[in-house]
């Protein structure tokens, strides 16, 4: 049985019900699920023995603007025991936008997430230390939202006076 | 040389305090490398054996703020880092000068982007822009010259009013 056959039938036995879509596309193997059992399933494909998926790269988000699930959360996890690398991602339906922190689950997640929160204001929930990465403490907006104007909003960054 | 030809014929040359001073200041302009990205590069090329920026008395980088004289600000200046360049500028002592090195630092260059400011001159006094991305370092070594230029032209008195700044302090 080849690694992607094992992983899907892996999570098919466990998390039948919360499976959205799979899809194969250029060998690689991306697999969407509801966003409520984001844990269970990251804690499942880390600690299986068969999986061990140890390795968090990436946390990211994508802003859809017009759809009806407007951001995806999306993983890209991956596997020395079995040297595979597998994109988890999972819909938002509605505000709040909220989905469960892995960083308890993968250390590697905390800053990730914490740029998805500063970038596109997804909420971690039960993230230890959930403070904006890039812009400063105090700004209002999310800039890599589909709404916001690329010149920013005037006003929204204070600038030291000028002297004289 | 012409200052000992005078100093052996009479022991003593005439001239003004303002000139002296001036003349003094802009033959040691101690610069406050602000290197922020890129343009940091060719400042540091720009003080290398090849252009040699010591020809101009300003070889004495310092790394605080307190000993220099001209800040060159080298470099895409983020409103996140603007409170840390204002920040340095103001614990510099008076008379100081600044050099917008770069399109970045002049005018947001490339980035035309919500995280950059456009321009310095938002927030800092700027004596000379250098265009050039990044400029090259005989392009900062004219605007060097171009600071000495100003300075020789200024008065002692010109700078005695000013009082020392009052700086915020942050208590965290």
């Amino acid at each position: 049985m080849d690694n992607k056959e094992l992983i899907i039938q892996k999570l098919k036995e466990n998390f039948s019900d919360s499976i959205v879509e799979i899809s194969d596309f250029r060998d690689d193997l991306s697999i969407t699920i509801k966003p409520n059992v984001i844990f269970d399933v990251a804690k499942f494909l880390k600690e299986n023995d068969e999986l061990l998926f140890v390795m968090c790269k990436d946390v990211t988000a994508i802003d859809w603007a017009t759809r009806k699930n407007r951001f995806t959360v999306v993983y890209h996890i991956y596997s020395f025991k079995l040297n595979f690398n597998l994109r988890l991602k999972s819909n938002l339906e509605a505000e709040p936008y909220q989905i469960e922190s892995v960083t308890s689950i993968w250390q590697s997640a905390n800053w990730y997430e914490r740029e998805t929160y500063d970038m596109y204001g997804i909420e971690f929930l039960n993230h230890p230390d959930l403070r904006r990465m890039y812009m400063p403490e105090g700004f209002e907006y999310h800039p890599l939202r589909k709404d916001f104007p690329v010149l920013g909003i005037p006003g929204s960054l204070p600038l030291p006076q000028k002297p004289e | 040389m012409g200052l000992e030809a005078k100093l052996t014929q009479d022991g003593f040359i005439t001239t003004t305090i303002d000139a002296i001073v001036a003349w003094a200041r802009k033959s040691s302009v101690w610069p406050m490398p602000m290197g922020i990205s890129c343009c940091a590069i060719e400042m540091i090329s720009a003080a290398d054996p090849k252009y040699d920026i010591a020809r101009f008395g300003s070889e004495v980088m310092r790394f605080t703020p307190r000993q220099c004289d001209l800040m060159i600000v080298a470099g895409t200046v983020t409103y996140k880092m603007a409170q840390v360049v204002r920040r340095i500028y103001d614990q510099m002592p008076d008379p100081k000068w600044v050099i917008a090195m770069g399109a970045c630092t002049s005018s947001g260059g490339m980035y035309r982007s919500y995280n950059v400011v456009q321009g310095i001159d938002q927030f800092l006094p700027v004596d000379v822009y250098t265009a050039g991305c990044p400029p090259r370092p005989e392009n900062l070594l004219n605007a060097l010259m171009t600071i000495q230029d100003k300075i020789s032209k200024t008065r002692a008195r010109d700078f005695q009013d000013i009082l020392p700044q009052k700086l915020e302090v942050e208590t965290r």
